[in-house]
């Protein structure tokens, strides 16, 4: 059986996928809550105004979470998934907690108009692994496009989808 | 402004070339040009969260919301139909109880976004989003109106040929999909270069549905029926199922 193809999210996604609260996996008021952001930009350097991040990560004990309601956040249910746009300039927020165990990093969906399959990739905590086995296999200036960057109240992962400093985009064989 | 000839001539360089995904790279689809990554994807092992996908539930989604026709207080106009298939891993096995979402245009060929700017009519019985989760067999099932092709500004006169967007989940988040599915027949493949950017026209036909009289609903609506393959689940049977 052929896998069915990807197409692109197009330009009218927002009419199908995002919803209020998707990008809340742990309440902004919550004291434990961090934020996790960054900006999408092209080849030219311009923002992506029009993508779409989705994220999927362990709790903070590393534990994978299997519980519903991230279409309808009730405040204390961790899910583990989230979902938001891009703004006008290309930023989008998670508000969450940092992934924990022994493969504590987000996983990162990516899609956007203009790209025509989506991509995956992983936004690593600022202090990885030095054994880390995809990390270890990349070169400092593309491992650095892994690793979000800790800020007082969260964590910055800024996306290039082509170009300097181009994110290294995952494939799963 | 390209012409359709100009673009045309674009999806002929690359045609028939070896690819079951789109070109990500793929000049006919001029908005791919700044937007492709350049450099080649780094294979990596999955690896905790990536061997599970996310869980969804009757929490999340109400079974009205399979039903795109029933959003406002009068019927939207068009053909009504039934779009069903299985959503099913590269092995057969279904995708139980996971997440399905759609959008789509109207039967004018317009969207409900701000940004649709094809001076078609809105119609105010139709929003086009919709959501289900697949049953045990792994089966989803919409009621919608056909959607209606649209023009769009790729190049001069580019009209897309109709469809509706998929958003599905698997059983590994390596399995996420997001595509659209078409109809058989349709007079604009060849000149699409979204469509065409699956350079492998046997992959190509993995996006199209069959009209299936045995599900349509007698003097009520036509009936499409689309199977979706998604890629193999690294996680073996063992670990999912988790017995010794």
């Amino acid at each position: 059986m052929i896998p069915a193809p990807g197409q692109t999210v197009g330009p009218f996604f927002h009419l199908g996928l995002p919803f209020d609260g998707g990008n809340e996996l742990v309440p902004p008021a919550d004291p434990a809550a961090i934020r996790l952001h960054g900006n999408v930009a092209d080849g030219d350097g311009n923002p992506v105004p029009d993508a779409l991040i989705e994220i999927w990560q362990p709790g903070p004990d590393g534990s994978v979470v299997q519980e519903p309601g991230s279409f309808h956040r009730d405040g204390w249910t961790f899910t583990g998934w989230g979902r938001a746009a891009t703004d006008a300039d290309g930023h989008y927020w998670f508000s969450t907690c940092a992934p924990g165990g022994s493969a504590p990093f987000f996983a990162v969906t990516v899609f956007a108009r203009g790209l025509l399959d989506r991509l995956f990739t992983r936004a690593y905590l600022p202090s990885p692994d030095p054994a880390d086995a995809l990390l270890t296999s990349l070169s400092a200036q593309r491992r650095a496009t892994l690793i979000a960057q800790a800020e007082p109240r969260g964590l910055r992962f800024d996306i290039r989808l082509q170009g300097e400093g181009e994110t290294v985009f995952l494939s799963h064989g | 402004m390209s012409t359709q000839a100009d673009i045309s001539a674009q999806i002929g360089a690359v045609a028939g070339l070896s690819g079951r995904q789109p070109r990500l790279d793929y000049p006919a689809y001029r908005s791919s040009s700044a937007r492709h990554p350049e450099l080649d994807p780094v294979p990596a092992d999955p690896e905790g969260v990536e061997l599970w996908a996310p869980c969804f539930g009757r929490r999340d989604v109400d079974d009205a919301e399979a039903d795109l026709t029933r959003r406002h207080a009068g019927e939207p106009i068009g053909e009504r139909m039934v779009v069903t298939g299985r959503v099913v891993d590269s092995g057969g096995r279904p995708v139980a109880h996971q997440l399905v979402e759609i959008w789509q245009a109207n039967a004018a060929g317009r969207y409900w976004h701000q940004r649709d700017q094809h001076p078609a009519p809105l119609d105010p019985h139709f929003t086009g989003a919709g959501r289900c989760l697949t049953g045990a067999d792994g089966t989803y099932r919409f009621l919608t109106v056909k959607p209606g092709p649209y023009p769009w500004r790729n190049h001069l006169n580019a009209w897309r040929p109709a469809h509706i967007h998929f958003s599905v989940f698997g059983t590994a988040f390596t399995q996420r999909l997001v595509t659209q599915m078409y109809f058989p027949g349709d007079p604009l493949f060849d000149l699409d270069p979204i469509y065409q950017s699956i350079t492998d026209p046997k992959a190509r036909q993995a996006l199209l549905s069959r009209y299936d009289h045995s599900i349509t609903t007698p003097e009520h609506s036509t009936g499409y029926r689309w199977d979706i393959v998604l890629t193999g689940s690294h996680r073996t049977p063992f670990e999912a199922e988790g017995n010794a």
